[in-house]
């Protein structure tokens, strides 16, 4: 399912001494069964941004096609349900809004609430428990009784257990260990590659925007600064700096080389087994 | 290293209802000066650990020394003044309604002058870089500046430790980077001792000494050296190793020949450096 955001404009508190200009002038589109990173400062648009996505937020200027759906300024919007249900959303610290007697019963909540009956969403739940690389008999403890890694992940399969189309992540893996965040972002994509549900990622990881994405958009003061592939983006890695935001650890490492020695590198590295290849070229032209 | 500023022997904590200690026979000791660095997977005990040091809660068995004194529930109140603690949530740690207030809000109870209040409460600001902020609401501030504004707080009790747990992991990189700045030259001037609970391995690998915790227990402890030699090891952990590390393996695979060890970027250019002036 596709989504484009046409000249949007999002103003927070319209009309009151509070009113903010939040989003402005973005045009960008998200083709069905891809993976779209966001990157930016804290507060450069991208949850308002997200929020578009599944019409939790209407722009109060432009248009958002989701899918066969146009969502409009200053039109009254009906049946806005099953766009949440095709475009799932994972907030930021998603197990803060656990809040059920057990596992399951959090879990089919959602589909539950999108008209599925119970026999059907306890399903639903089973395969998204294990699809979130947690057991079964998970489902019939507390959410409160998990660690933490366990509690994301459950809920992150509420999310899943709606079946959507497209999967919006806000920082999925903020405050989980290495390998936890290692483990969520490889489902992610895993999901993403043998389901072909469309992803969008918003992150502060530029080496995970850099591994997953197949396209980055950089938010910044309220509006799309730039766009492009991962070695789009980062072949011009300075511009990037200026802003204040980070490059990939292979990136920074090359720019360093390239003061120190003088060599020079013709496309950004972004994977460390590719760094060392051609730092290993560079080094022995530097040799001629 | 400097003198020995807390120990703690054999500390066995558990949860009410749980069936594992969350610390199980956990010992070691804290210099005076030193930052160190706590690493382990969620669930691993570190923020346990915190918790303990703080008074916070009690360990059912072992001791804990801070300063040659014993942690009781008696004594508990003289050690908090010398531990200051910082939470990871950013949102969470806010009671009063502007910046200052908030700073003043622990004096208050500790029972200083106002006089000597008002001094403290602005130099802990400047000192975080924050003077400019001292009427505005906490709610309006960026998430570094509140964490900013929160170890304020803390220096304004002037602690001779500061725990951070996991202070800097719900900010963007430029938060993190405003708050590990800021903690690194209160070290500096004042002589704090630090100890940061962390999953950034960068920030580890500038510490003085690190300890690795693993399933309530403490798995290895020593200077970031050793520590990062220990790869798959720490890797089976749940945990990484640093950047520079894993760069220096792949150049070695591909016959760059660095030498083993380099903690930090800077260290393994410099190695390239020397290397390319002798091809
Ligand atoms: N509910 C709100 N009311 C007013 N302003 C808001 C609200 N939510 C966010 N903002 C403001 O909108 C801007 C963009 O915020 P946000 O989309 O959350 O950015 P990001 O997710 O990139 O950090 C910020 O300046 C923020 O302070
Ligand atoms: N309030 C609590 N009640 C019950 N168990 C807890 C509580 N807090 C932590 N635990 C458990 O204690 C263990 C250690 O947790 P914690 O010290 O928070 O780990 P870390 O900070 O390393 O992630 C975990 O198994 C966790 O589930
Ligand atoms: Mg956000
Ligand atoms: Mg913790």
């Amino acid at each position: 399912m596709r989504i484009t955001l046409d000249d949007v404009e999002y103003r927070y508190q319209v009309n009151t001494p509070f009113e903010h200009l939040a989003l402005h002038d973005v045009n960008i589109s998200m083709e069905s069964g891809t993976y779209t990173a966001i990157i930016g400062h804290t507060g450069s648009g991208k949850s308002t941004l997200l929020q578009h996505l599944n019409a939790l937020l209407k722009p109060t200027k432009g248009r958002v096609f989701i899918g066969d759906r146009t969502i409009e300024a200053g039109k009254k919007e009906k049946l806005l349900r099953p766009i949440r249900q095709k475009v799932g959303i994972v907030f930021q610290f998603p197990e803060h809004q656990l809040f059920d007697e057990t596992v399951e019963k959090d879990i089919c909540f959602g589909p539950m609430n999108f008209g599925v009956s119970e026999v059907e969403a306890k399903k639903l739940a089973r395969k998204a428990i294990v699809q979130v690389g947690l057991s079964e008999d998970i489902l019939v403890k507390s959410p409160f009784d998990l660690s933490g890694g366990q509690m994301r992940r459950v809920a992150i399969a509420g999310v899943l257990a709606m079946e959507p189309e497209v999967l919006v992540l806000d920082e999925p893996t903020a405050g989980l260990d290495p390998r936890g965040r290692k483990e969520i972002m490889d489902m992610f994509y895993d999901l993403h590659k043998v389901r072909g549900i469309s992803t969008i990622l918003v992150t502060h990881s530029m080496e995970d925007a850099a591994k997953y994405a197949d396209d980055i958009i950089i938010m910044h003061q309220g509006t799309v600064f730039k766009k492009g592939t991962p070695q789009e983006i980062f072949s011009q890695p300075e511009q990037l700096l200026e802003l204040g935001l980070d490059v990939p650890d292979t990136v920074r490492f090359q720019l360093k080389l390239q003061k120190e020695l003088g060599v020079r590198f013709d496309h950004p590295c972004l994977n460390i087994g590719d760094l060392a290849i051609e730092i290993d070229k560079a080094m022995k032209r530097g040799n001629r | 290293m400097g003198k020995k500023l807390v120990s703690l022997e054999n500390i066995i904590f558990r949860y009410e209802g749980q069936s594992r200690n969350a610390l199980d026979d956990v010992s070691f000791d804290i210099y005076q000066g030193e930052w160190l660095a706590i690493v382990g997977h969620n669930g691993s005990g570190k923020s346990t650990l915190a918790k303990l040091l703080n008074g916070l809660q009690f360990a059912h068995s072992g001791t804990i020394m801070i300063n040659d004194q014993i942690m009781t529930e008696e004594t508990v109140w003289d050690v908090r003044q010398k531990i200051g603690m910082v939470f990871q949530n950013p949102d969470n740690q806010f009671v009063g309604t502007t910046v200052q207030d908030d700073v003043a809000f622990g004096l208050e109870n500790a029972g200083v002058s106002q006089q000597v209040m008002v001094e403290r409460v602005h130099g802990a600001l400047n000192k975080v870089k924050m003077n400019a902020f001292l009427n505005q609401e906490p709610h309006h501030l960026s998430g570094g500046q509140k964490q900013r504004v929160a170890i304020a707080g803390v220096i304004a009790l002037q602690p001779d430790i500061i725990i951070l747990d996991e202070a800097t992991s719900m900010l963007d990189p430029r938060g993190r980077e405003e708050v590990l700045e800021t903690v690194r030259e209160l070290k500096q001037e004042n002589e704090i001792t630090v100890i940061s609970i962390t999953h950034d391995l960068e920030e580890a690998a500038k510490a003085d000494r690190m300890i690795v915790m693993n399933q309530g227990q403490l798995y290895r402890e020593g200077p970031p050296q050793d520590i990062f030699e220990l790869e798959e090891e720490l890797i089976a952990l749940g945990l990484d190793i640093p950047f520079s590390v894993k760069l220096t393996k792949e150049l070695q695979k591909n016959g760059v020949r660095v030498v083993n060890g380099h903690l930090t970027e800077e260290e393994l250019v410099k190695d390239l450096c020397e290397l390319h002036s002798m091809m």
